[in-house]
């Protein structure tokens, strides 16, 4: 069953590129919401990880903050 | 008994992992992340070959060229410790130990911490080390930059979009960093400059809302801000050995054949104390000591 997949990002930030990049390479699809233009999606991803820094995943309510590639490989059975 | 330990992949520990499959060397590499301070760049414009490219994708390119040659990467593995034994060096992680001929640390730099109370506390929860990712998530709010040469004055600029008003705290008197960009950064009515001043404490509840400041006078202040930027320079990743020999900054000193005070242990890239800090540089240490490993395990036999 595939699961709901979100990644919060900036554009300018390397870990968001690169955490989009390892999605897309593993042909996970994913809500690319972009935080620097919707504020208030960007309180909903402070409210949801308990932090103030991107890139935070949304994994069927999950949250990994940053690159966590480990975690993220072991929430969708990669 | 591994030929080689390669320590860290950022641009040195690449190259030299691609030289060293090449070289059909028996090694390893052991790194915390893949790209180093590579994949926290901007854009890029002058590695040779890429007229434009992003830190980010370069760094993808050079991670799939060292994936060409089906090389062991023990990523997200952090070194503690390394120590010589008779003709070999043990080399304990924190998932492992291993044992190889020889070592190349590549292991890089990061950003400099400021060492006062509520740092580790709030680190991403208001206070973070790259203005680049996070500066978005600080619309219309007051927030310190914390430094005073170029990646200072380069994050205040870009929070000028975003922020309602940045205090630059500026340890020295006076500013460094690029002419242009110091005098953008004080003719902006966004930004108030702080000179001869220090951080001395961050605070709040779940997040950052307040800091302390200390002046030359040694007055104390209080700035409201939801937002720190640490931007006050980078350190090696140079800890885990104490008998490797180091110069002030604890950059590890090599020779011209990234050779270090012993025997066996080689180094390359930023965490040298080799001049001038750059991708195709660090890039061309690493093969340089790829190589040099490769003649120095000809000469063992």
């Amino acid at each position: 069953m595939d699961k709901k997949v979100k990644v919060y990002s900036t554009p300018t930030c390397p870990f968001c590129i690169r955490v989009k990049q390892f999605l897309k390479d593993n042909n996970i699809i994913f809500e690319d919401i972009d935080v620097s233009k919707d504020q208030s999606q960007a309180e909903i991803m402070v409210e949801k990880s308990g932090q103030i820094g991107v890139p935070v995943l949304d994994i069927d309510g999950d949250i990994v903050v940053g690159f966590d590639k480990e975690q993220i490989k072991n929430l969708l059975g990669l | 008994m591994l030929d080689l330990i390669i320590v860290g992949a950022g641009p040195a520990g690449i190259t030299a992992s691609v030289y060293a499959a090449r070289k059909r060397m028996n090694f390893i590499v052991i790194t915390g992340d893949i790209g180093g301070q590579a994949a926290w760049s901007g854009d890029v414009e002058n590695y040779t070959g890429y007229q434009f490219v992003t830190g980010p994708e370069l760094a993808i390119k050079f991670e799939e060229h060292m994936r060409q040659y089906k090389i062991d990467v023990k990523e997200n593995e952090y070194i503690i410790d390394i120590k010589k034994d008779s003709d070999f060096f043990a080399v304990k992680t924190d998932k492992a130990a291993y044992q190889a001929k020889t070592i190349i640390i590549a292991s890089g730099k990061k950003s400099k911490e400021l060492n006062v109370p509520g740092e580790k506390k709030f680190k991403n929860k208001g206070l973070t080390y790259c203005a680049t990712c996070d500066g978005p998530l600080f619309l219309d709010k007051n927030v310190a930059v914390i430094g005073g040469g170029n990646s200072a004055l380069d994050a205040v600029l870009q929070l000028t979009k975003i922020a309602k008003h940045i205090y630059l705290i500026n340890i020295a008197s006076n500013l460094s960093g690029d002419k242009i960009m110091r005098s953008k950064v004080e003719q902006n009515s966004k930004v108030s400059v702080l000179n001869s001043t220090q951080v001395t404490e961050i605070s709040g509840e779940k997040m950052v809302n307040k800091i302390k400041i200390k002046n030359a006078s040694g007055k104390d202040d209080i700035l409201s801000v939801e937002g720190v930027f640490v931007e006050i320079g980078l350190v090696p990743n140079s800890d885990f050995s104490y008998a490797i020999e180091k110069n002030n900054f604890g950059e590890i000193k090599v020779n011209c054949h990234n050779e270090t005070n012993i025997a066996g242990i080689f180094a390359a890239g930023d965490v040298t104390d080799v001049p001038e800090k750059q991708i195709i540089i660090a890039a061309g240490e690493g093969a340089k000591a790829a190589l040099s490993v490769s003649r120095y395990l000809m000469q063992q036999k």
